[in-house]
């Protein structure tokens, strides 16, 4: 898979490059706003990196210009800027996602393949498994080895996130984000405790675990090999 | 001597200099530039009305005299016309004699300008020839005394070549015209003397104002943030001005000390953290890595210490943006209508496991529907800071988090038992980097609460701290929307 990075600082493209590069994905690195036009338009990409602040066309431009001309490639974007105001401008331009500088590479890595996964699935699905895992989206309920297991409404959202991206790391910022609309991470460490809870009911009375933690990125619903 | 004069010579030009650069300083203002306008336009309008005196009452005179010279010549043609020339040269002869003091001039001379009859004895030299008016110096012997007068008429020539003059001495009317000028030229004068006092004067005092503004700004500039432009009390547009510009000085003033202070607290909270993060990685570097296992994770232990670090840090220079941003009001508003019970609940969703692992019984206690105009994610921010603090510090007990409508008001409440704020500490907790611990053991930036506030006050709101009895009571004050 190809992927587009747009960033004019020196240091952090060869970082991204050299990541993507060692976890599989073809890159292709543009410094400035025109390059990143160029190549956009010129090459298929599955996806694209993009920073916000650019030497001769920001990348909102970039992206406003990309979409107007109906190319469609998920747009990860990058920024210093970290208010909830320039996250909401920079998703209105037309990214997918919005990642606050500096961030560890492992939340840039999946947050990108959240991206990669979302334009494949089919998203209309009312039934999710993992294993012998089973949530079903109408009734709200959810399964083990067909055994009914009771969960609360946050821990059925935090499920249902965490299966929808089964076998995939998602960080603890994608959690607060798109199970709690929070865009800002609290000083306590709440999901890592709301992770134990749902643990403890999926998991525990089980051979194999499902729900894996990430060292230093995150957490992995996935089935046992 | 010698020495004296050589002072004064050196001087002299010194104080000219300084007299030229006054002038163009004062001519360089608008209040100079003001007051000669005015000027110029009064001197305009003073000379006109002058012009006009003049011309009118001069020409009163002059339109007199000619009328006079019609009267009689009219009265001479009937004559001459009744009589001819022997009739005239009677009738002339017999208005010549004796001085009947209305200045009038005859004479009648044959063609040769010999004069037949009169009360000059030639023409006056410089005497066209043909009918024409006419203005000429007339030589006259009045008790003995030799003098030149003015005077203007009109010469006919007669069939026959005979001449005839009939003039008038004018001196009188040239005195009044002389005199008129003379007035009026006084009271021009001294209309524009008093214009041009008026108008220094004038531009005089409006710069004496401007320039205390200018230099009260100078010395602000200069450094003195507490200098203040003075009131005269006359409660004019310049006293407006003035109060206007101290009440901005104010403001000023009050945000450079905010600022200092800001800047010496993030000094120092970032420095500490700073130092420690170099520290980390200072050690890690001189840690043996290889071979032996237990070094080489006792160096990954470092690092990912010193990642935890700038992780802190970064939180710690996020907060301080968050509240700079909040604070400076740079930030567009996404407000909208919403329900603040259901954002306290959503929290308390998040935060009921952690409370519960901690020893906390996290309760919530809102009533449906208090909804206020703001912002989600930040009353949520305050809300997951307030829980955050009650879970740092009230050590266990119940925290309870209550949304009710009260006088028109939305309010929210976080209750906890634990140390509570004394008193006296508790206005102060809320600015930046306060933390009542004095060892600053328990993790934290101190900014949580200053966010808190510069969010409630973003919302046109409050947040007051108050006795729980035991605990602590947080209550933050939004204006209610109607349901």
């Amino acid at each position: 898979m190809k992927i587009l990075v747009v960033e004019d600082d020196r240091e952090t493209a060869t970082y991204l490059t050299k990541g993507l590069s060692e976890s599989g994905y073809t890159v292709d690195c543009a410094g400035d706003g025109r390059e990143a036009l160029f190549l956009a338009t010129s090459a298929d990409y599955s996806a694209m990196v993009l920073d916000r602040m650019l030497p001769s066309m920001d990348g909102l431009s970039v992206l406003g210009a990309l979409r107007a001309a109906e190319i469609r490639t998920p747009a990860l974007i990058l920024s210093a800027l970290g208010s909830v105001d320039d996250r909401v401008k920079g998703l209105r331009a037309g990214g997918d996602d919005y990642l606050v500088k500096p961030f560890a590479f492992s939340e840039l890595l999946a947050r990108l393949e959240a991206l990669l996964r979302r334009g494949a699935g089919p998203t209309t699905t009312t039934r999710l498994r993992v294993a012998d895992l089973e949530l079903d989206l109408l009734t709200r309920s959810v399964r083990r080895g067909g055994k009914a297991i009771e969960v609360l409404p946050r821990e059925f959202r935090l499920l249902e996130y965490l299966m929808r991206n089964a076998g995939h790391v998602v960080t603890r910022t994608m959690l607060l984000e798109h199970v709690w609309d929070y865009h800002f991470d609290p000083q306590t460490n709440v999901i890592d405790v709301q992770i134990s809870r749902l643990r403890q009911k999926i998991d525990k009375s089980f051979d194999h675990p499902l729900l894996h933690t990430v060292r230093g990125a995150g957490y992995c619903l996935r089935a046992p090999e | 001597m010698v020495i004296e004069g050589s002072r004064f010579a050196s001087k002299a030009p010194l104080a000219a200099a300084q007299i030229l650069r006054n002038a163009r300083l004062i001519v360089g203002t608008h209040a100079f530039r003001l007051a000669a306008l005015y000027f110029l336009v009064f001197a305009a309008s003073v000379l006109g009305v002058l012009l006009f005196v003049y011309l009118t009452s001069a020409g009163f005179v002059e339109r007199q005299t000619e009328a006079t010279l019609d009267a009689e010549i009219t009265g001479l043609a009937e004559q001459y016309a009744q009589r001819g020339l022997s009739g005239l040269i009677q009738i002339v002869a017999a208005r010549s004699a004796g001085d009947r003091g209305d200045a009038m001039i005859y004479l009648v001379t044959d063609p040769d300008g010999r004069p037949l009859a009169g009360n000059i004895a030639a023409w006056p030299a410089g005497v066209p020839t043909h009918s024409t008016w006419l203005s000429f110096a007339l030589e006259r012997t009045i008790n003995g005394r030799h003098e030149v007068h003015p005077a203007r008429g009109r010469l006919f020539v007669i069939p026959g070549g005979y001449r005839l003059l009939v003039g008038r001495d004018i001196s009188d009317a040239a005195a009044f015209r002389s005199e008129v000028r003379t007035t009026l030229l006084w009271a021009g004068s001294i209309a524009l003397g008093i214009g041009l006092i008026g108008g220094t004067v004038m531009s005089r005092n409006l710069l004496r104002r401007v320039e205390q503004v200018n230099r009260t700004s100078e010395r602000v500039m200069a450094g003195n943030l507490s200098d203040r432009v003075p009131l005269h009390g006359t409660s004019d547009e310049f006293d407006r001005l003035a109060a206007n510009l101290n009440r901005m000085l104010d403001q000023i003033e009050r945000l450079m000390t905010a600022m200092r202070e800001v800047t010496d607290d993030v000094a120092h909270d970032l420095r500490t953290p700073l130092s420690r993060l170099r520290t980390r990685l200072e050690r890690a570097l001189v840690a043996p890595s290889g071979a032996d296992p237990p070094a080489g994770a006792s160096q990954s232990e470092a690092i990912r210490a010193a990642i935890d670090e700038a992780d802190r840090l970064l939180a710690t220079f996020n907060a301080l943006l968050s509240i700079a941003e909040l604070e400076s009001g740079a930030r567009h508003d996404q407000t909208a209508s919403i329900d603040l019970s259901e954002v306290a609940r959503s929290a308390a969703e998040l935060y009921e496991p952690v409370a519960e692992e901690k020893g906390f019984a996290l309760t919530v206690a809102a009533e449906p529907g208090v909804r206020m105009r703001g912002d989600r994610h930040l009353l949520s921010q305050a809300i997951s800071n307030l829980l955050d603090n009650a879970l740092k510090y009230a050590g266990g007990g119940q925290i309870e988090l209550r949304v009710f409508p009260e006088n028109g008001q939305a309010i929210l409440e976080i209750t906890d038992q634990g140390p509570g704020i004394p008193e006296a500490d508790r206005h102060s907790v809320l600015d930046r980097f306060v933390r009542l611990e004095p060892s600053r053991t328990t993790p934290g930036n101190g900014l949580g609460l200053s966010l808190v506030r510069a969010i409630a006050r973003r919302h046109d709101g409050s947040v007051t701290l108050e006795d729980n009895r035991p605990g602590l009571r947080v209550r933050l004050q939004f204006a209610r929307l109607p349901t």
